[in-house]
C-alpha cells in the first residue's frame, strides 16, 4: 500500500467526517494521521473482518479525543461502511467523541479520561504475552496528556517488566488544550525522559511516513519502545494548523473544510 | 448462638483459594502494589511468578493493567489496602474497567476500624461509597473465610463478568459460616429470624448483630439478623420482604453512614416499602490510630449501638 496516498485518504475522510457534526477535535485527529497510515496501512497485523481476533496487534487510542482520525482508517480498511461515518457524535450512534470499545468495531479500548491509555496498554502486551501470542501492542499518547502522572508509573512498569512487544506513540504537536505545552505545563525533552525510564526513545517527523515505518521496524531488543511524533496541531487542514494553539476543539464551516480538502488533495 | 474466631485468616483463604484456581486456569492472574507481605498473597506470587505481578505503589496503572490483561481475556485480582484500591483509583476503575466494560476484580483490605494502627489515612469509612455510583459495579463484603473463599472462587471462573470489588478484612474474622454454605452473590443471607425488628449487617459488624440480637432477645425483642454480604446489587427482594414483616429496620456498618449499607437499603425501602430505619455506622467522621475494639467504641460499631438503636425503633 502506497502509505503517503493512503494518509491522505484518512486525513480527507476525516475532514468529510467532521463536516457533518461541524465542530470537533480536529487538531489531535489530524496529527496522528500518518501514524494512523502507517499501523493500518502496513504495520500492524489485523483483519477487517475479524475484529476480536485474539491473535492481531492491538492499538489503544489513549488520546481518545482523536477518534475520528482512527474511525476514518477502520473505516477505509473495511471494518464498518464508509457511511457510518456520518454517525460522528450523533446520539444513538457508534462513533462518540471519544472512542468506545463497545459501540465501534475496530477500536480496542475506550478512551477519554487522559492519562490511563499506557496502563491498559501494558496490560494488554503482558497478556499477549502470558498466553504466548506473537501480538503488538501500540498506544498513542498526546504530548499534553503526559502532564497525567499515570503515565509515568506505566513507564516504569513497561521497562521494568521488559514489555518488548509495546511500543507507545506520543504525539509531539507542541499544544493542549489551553496552549502551547511550554506555557501550560513544560514538558522537557520527552525522548530523554522516556531513555531514562528505560525506553528506547526514537524522534521522528510524525508527518513522514517512511520515518514512521523505519522506527517501527527499527529493533530495540527488549526494551519497550518509545517513538515521539514531531508534529504538527492540525496537520494539511489549514483553518486548523492556521488557529494553532488554539484548534484543540473548533467549529468549522463547509467552506472551510472543502477548502482543506482540495488543498490536501 | 456461639461465636468464635476462624482458625483460618482471612488472607490466607484468599490466597489458598486463588492459588487452586489458578492452578486449573491459566487465566487467573494476581496483581498487587508493594503490598504482597500483607495481602496474604505471597504463596500465589511464589508458585505463579509470572502471573504474579508486582506493580509497585502505582495504584492508577495497577487498575489499567488489570483492564488490559482482561482486554486479553485474563481474569485478574488486584489487591490493594481499600482507599487506595478505591478512591484513589476511582477513576480508573470507573472508566479503564467500568465504563470499557472489562472484566476485573478490586480487593480492598483493612476496612474501616480493621486499619487499627494504621490509622486515619488507611481507614476506608467511604470506599463502598465512592464505588456505589459505578453503574453495574458488584460491591462485596465477606463476614468469615468461608465466604470469602467461596465468593473468591466464583470470581474466579466464567459466570461472573465485570468489575467486582471485594472488601477484605485481612486478619482474624468471628466464624459465622459452616464449611459448606453457599453463596449467591446479590442474595443477603439470613442467620437468625425474628419478628420485630431487622438488623443488616455485613463484614465485622455481623457478629456484632448476632451478639445484639441475643441482647435483645433477652428484653422481649425478636430480630432478624442479615449478613448483607453484597451492597450492590442489593437484595431488594429480601428487603421488602422483611419490611413487610418486621416493619424496623437498623443497619449495622464500619462505614460512613452516608453513601454507605444504610444508604443503599434506605434507598430501596424509601422507593417501595418504607419502613424506619437507624442507622449504626460511622457518622461522617475521618478515622485515627487505635485498637480495633478502641476505634468500634469510638464511632458506634458496636452491639451495644445495635441495642440502644433498636430500642429506639
Amino acid at each position: 500500500m502506497n502509505l503517503k496516498e493512503f494518509a491522505k485518504e484518512i486525513r480527507v475522510t476525516t475532514l468529510k467526517q467532521l463536516a457533518v457534526p461541524g465542530f470537533g477535535h480536529v487538531g489531535g485527529a489530524m496529527s496522528i494521521v500518518e501514524t494512523l497510515a502507517v499501523l493500518f496501512g502496513e504495520i500492524m497485523k489485523h483483519d477487517p473482518k475479524n475484529p476480536d481476533w485474539e491473535e492481531r496487534d492491538k492499538l489503544i487510542l489513549s488520546k481518545g479525543h482523536a477518534g475520528p482520525a482512527l474511525y476514518s482508517a477502520l473505516a477505509l480498511r473495511g471494518y464498518f461502511p464508509m457511511e457510518m461515518l456520518d454517525e460522528l457524535n450523533k446520539f444513538g450512534g457508534r462513533l462518540p467523541s471519544h472512542v468506545d470499545r463497545t459501540k465501534t468495531p475496530g477500536v480496542d479500548m475506550t478512551a477519554g479520561s487522559l492519562g490511563q491509555g499506557l496502563s491498559v496498554a501494558c496490560g494488554v502486551a503482558m497478556g499477549d504475552r502470558l498466553s504466548g501470542r506473537v501480538s503488538r501492542t501500540y498506544c498513542i499518547v498526546g504530548d499534553g496528556e503526559l502532564d497525567e502522572g499515570q503515565n509515568w508509573e506505566a513507564m516504569m512498569f513497561a521497562a521494568h517488566y521488559k514489555l518488548s512487544n509495546l511500543t507507545l506513540f506520543v504525539d509531539n504537536n507542541k499544544v493542549q488544550l489551553d496552549g502551547y505545552t511550554d506555557d501550560v505545563m513544560r514538558l522537557g525533552d520527552i525522548s530523554a525522559k522516556l531513555s531514562a525510564f528505560g525506553w528506547k526513545a526514537i524522534t521522528v517527523n510524525g508527518h513522514d511516513t517512511d520515518a514512521i515505518r523505519s522506527a517501527l521496524i527499527d529493533g530495540a531488543g527488549e526494551q519497550p519502545k518509545a517513538i515521539i511524533l514531531d508534529t504538527v496541531k492540525g496537520k494539511g487542514a489549514n483553518f486548523a494548523e492556521s488557529a494553532v494553539p488554539n484548534n484543540h476543539h473548533m467549529t468549522f464551516t463547509a467552506e472551510q473544510i472543502d477548502a482543506a480538502i482540495k488543498e490536501a488533495v | 448462638m456461639k461465636l468464635e474466631k476462624s482458625p483460618v485468616l482471612m488472607r490466607d483463604a484468599l490466597c489458598s483459594t486463588l492459588v487452586a484456581a489458578a492452578e486449573k486456569d491459566g487465566r487467573i492472574v494476581a496483581l498487587d502494589a508493594d503490598l504482597v507481605g500483607s495481602s496474604g498473597l505471597k504463596p500465589f506470587f511464589k508458585k505463579f511468578p509470572e502471573r504474579a505481578i508486582n506493580c509497585g505503589i502505582a495504584e492508577a496503572n495497577m487498575i489499567g493493567v488489570a483492564s488490559g490483561l482482561s482486554l486479553t481475556g485474563k481474569i485478574p485480582f488486584a489487591h490493594s489496602f481499600g482507599p487506595f484500591a478505591s478512591r484513589r483509583v476511582c477513576d480508573q476503575i470507573f472508566i479503564s474497567a467500568a465504563y470499557a466494560r472489562l472484566n476485573i476484580r478490586v480487593i480492598g483490605s483493612d476496612p474501616g476500624v480493621t486499619a487499627a494502627y494504621n490509622g486515619g489515612t488507611h481507614m476506608p469509612f467511604e470506599d463502598m461509597g465512592v464505588l456505589r455510583s459505578i453503574p453495574n459495579i458488584t460491591l462485596i463484603e465477606p463476614s468469615d473465610p468461608v465466604a470469602l473463599a467461596a465468593i473468591t472462587k466464583q470470581l474466579a471462573g466464567d459466570e461472573h463478568y465485570g468489575v467486582y470489588y471485594i472488601r477484605m478484612l485481612r486478619k482474624d474474622a468471628i466464624a459465622v459460616y459452616g464449611e459448606d454454605e453457599q453463596f449467591e452473590i446479590g442474595k443477603a443471607k439470613v442467620l437468625r429470624e425474628g419478628g420485630d425488628i431487622a438488623i443488616f449487617a455485613s463484614g465485622i459488624m455481623v457478629a456484632e448483630a448476632l451478639q445484639a440480637a441475643e441482647e435483645l432477645a433477652a428484653r422481649g425483642i425478636q430480630a432478624t439478623v442479615v449478613d448483607m454480604f453484597t451492597w450492590k446489587p442489593i437484595d431488594t427482594e429480601l428487603i421488602c420482604k422483611l419490611a413487610a414483616k418486621v416493619k424496623r429496620f437498623v443497619v449495622a456498618e464500619n462505614h460512613n453512614v452516608y453513601g454507605g449499607l444504610g444508604s443503599a437499603i434506605a434507598e430501596v425501602t424509601a422507593v417501595n416499602c418504607p419502613v424506619t430505619v437507624k442507622f449504626a455506622g460511622v457518622k461522617d467522621r475521618f478515622g485515627q490510630v487505635g485498637k480495633q475494639n478502641e476505634l468500634q467504641a469510638e464511632y458506634g460499631l458496636t452491639c451495644a449501638e445495635i441495642v440502644k438503636a433498636a430500642e429506639e425503633l
